[in-house]
């Protein structure tokens, strides 16, 4: 396995996207990340892409040979694929590259990530997203993806002790800090009292606790570490990028307040990385509900479980606490891009390990991007470190 | 979307799961293979009890399109006693509702897919009052 390297970061603006087609989204991201790695574009070898829905959201298969074909690499006949997981078909799509460079098989691999939602109706958005859970078996009962996670969030607090409060300033945290991301959906601080008396979705989650449904499209290039030296002095290394499965539907699961694809697939990084939780500096973890993010807390290790809530309660996770949690805003307030949200994590950890993070950045040495399917069925674990 | 429906209609109405023979453990919704077991699985189809207790549930505001006229309505995994949890409604005052709560399972309409569609029947569940 060779050492493997980001050599280039783009991202487009997240949000409600209208006179932005899917194409013009991906150009967007690509254009950006093929400048930050000073590429031209024939020296790629290889495409890997993450959409979750292109087929419900825009009647558009075929989603790799269209990106490589609107990016101009048509006639350098590379391969393109793309690779689903839901929200984690981002994540997958990092690892499908990372496994091509660290192979040998090629040596410089675009990693992307694209979605574009608004071409439909919010309801139909969010039917489709739901599809990341059992349709026959939990959506076909009402049970869509906020009712799923509510139920955890529900059994979470009966369990642990997990306070509305606790979610709501997961809500806060994330909006502030997506103040300081200019290409966040949501650049507005909420107030705690806004978030606890925003309208129910589910009980116990409320409006504030759901990631909104965005277009977007994110782009990591990556190269082996002798290829990367020929293009950058400051190379980001991937040092593990590990995935797990599980039951794709809630009720099949040992217990629904552990993911235990997180904890398989976090616990593989850390050995791989020679690490341990503690090492790590700042993370963006996938907060699609405000739950997830306090969840994640402990599968990821950093605090034990059932604990979640005492890092948001002490700070710990703020921009400025021990371990930032979601400086980019996260899926809450950067914005979820479905398929995109997995590579755009690591754009931001790449950032921040680079120095280059604007009025967010945070000191690290070391950064772990956490993205995940659905409910927790596709986990995926990487680690970053300068 | 009817072929899909129909071909579960038996365990949707009827409450019908799978047992595995080899480690003894129920399965609902049925499974073809028990994940315990995998090749060495000896699958036969049973009639759950349809009784069982409240896991955790949810009341939902923000219904999708075919739910709208329900809402709020009670979503719940219910672990029937046999051992399986399932996802089911609950049909009872959203305030009535508690995690440990028991419940048995009724036949109850789920929605149907536009005025000439197909009508989804299915299995929600209602408070035990014997027991609880």
């Amino acid at each position: 396995m060779r050492r493997v390297a980001v050599i280039g970061v783009g991202c487009s603006k997240f949000g409600e996207l209208w006179d932005m087609s899917f194409r013009d989204i991906v150009l967007s991201a690509g254009i950006e990340a093929l400048e930050d790695a000073n590429l031209e574009g024939r020296e790629i070898d290889a495409i890997y892409v993450g959409n979750m829905s292109g087929g419900r959201y825009l009647a558009q298969e075929h989603i790799s040979a269209l990106i490589a074909d609107y990016a101009g690499l048509a006639e350098l006949h590379i391969p393109s694929t793309r690779v689903e997981a839901g929200d984690a078909s981002g994540g997958l799509a990092l690892r499908q590259a990372y496994m091509a460079v660290a192979s040998g098989m090629h040596d410089i691999v675009i990693a992307a990530g694209a979605e574009k939602v608004t071409d439909v109706g919010a309801e139909m958005a969010m039917d489709i997203l739901s599809s990341s859970a059992d349709r026959e078996w939990e959506v076909f009962c009402g049970a869509n993806l906020p009712a799923l996670f509510a139920m955890i969030a529900r059994l979470h607090m009966e369990k642990f002790g997990t306070k509305p409060e606790d979610l709501a300033k997961v809500s806060v945290k994330n909006h502030r800090n997506a103040t300081l991301n200019p290409k966040a959906q949501f650049r507005r601080e909420i107030s705690l009292e806004v978030a606890l008396n925003s309208p129910y979705v589910a009980e116990p989650l409320r409006l504030f606790d759901c990631a909104p449904i965005s277009d977007g499209a994110s782009v990591v290039i990556l190269a082996s570490e002798e290829v990367a030296r020929k293009y950058t002095d400051t190379p980001v290394y991937i040092s593990a990028c590990c995935q797990a499965s599980d039951y794709i539907a809630l009720h099949s699961r040992r217990d629904i307040t552990t993911m235990d694809a997180v904890v398989y697939a976090s616990k593989q990084a850390y050995k791989q990385a020679g690490i341990e939780p503690k090492d790590i500096d700042v993370a963006e973890v996938h907060d699609s509900f405000t739950i997830a993010e306090i969840i994640a807390y402990e599968d990821l290790g950093f605090v034990e479980k059932g604990r979640g809530a005492e890092l948001i309660r002490e700070g710990v996770t703020e921009l400025d606490g021990e371990i930032p949690v979601n400086p980019s805003g996260g899926l809450k307030a950067c914005g979820h891009a479905i398929g995109a949200t997995g590579i755009r994590q690591a754009v931001e950890i790449v950032l921040h390990l680079r120095g280059d993070a604007g009025k967010r950045q945070v000191d690290a040495e070391r950064g772990l991007a956490l993205n995940i399917g659905g409910t927790g069925a596709t986990a995926v674990v990487t680690i970053f470190e300068r | 979307m009817l072929p899909r429906f129909w071909r579960k209609i038996k365990y949707r109405y009827n409450l019908v799961g799978t047992y595995c023979e080899n480690c003894g453990t129920y399965y609902y919704p049925p499974r073809n293979l028990c994940p315990k077991c995998r090749r060495k699985s000896r699958i036969k189809e049973v009639q759950l009890s349809g009784k069982g207790k409240v896991i955790s549930y949810s009341i939902v505001h923000d219904a999708p399109e075919n739910f709208k006229m329900m809402k709020p309505y009670v979503v719940a995994l219910i672990q029937l006693d046999e051992g399986p949890v399932i996802t089911s409604q609950l049909v009872c005052k959203p305030e009535e509702v508690k995690i440990g709560m028991r419940v048995k399972a009724i036949f109850r309409k789920y929605g149907e897919e536009g005025e000439s569609g197909i009508i989804y029947y299915g299995t929600k569940f209602v408070p035990d009052e014997k027991i609880s």
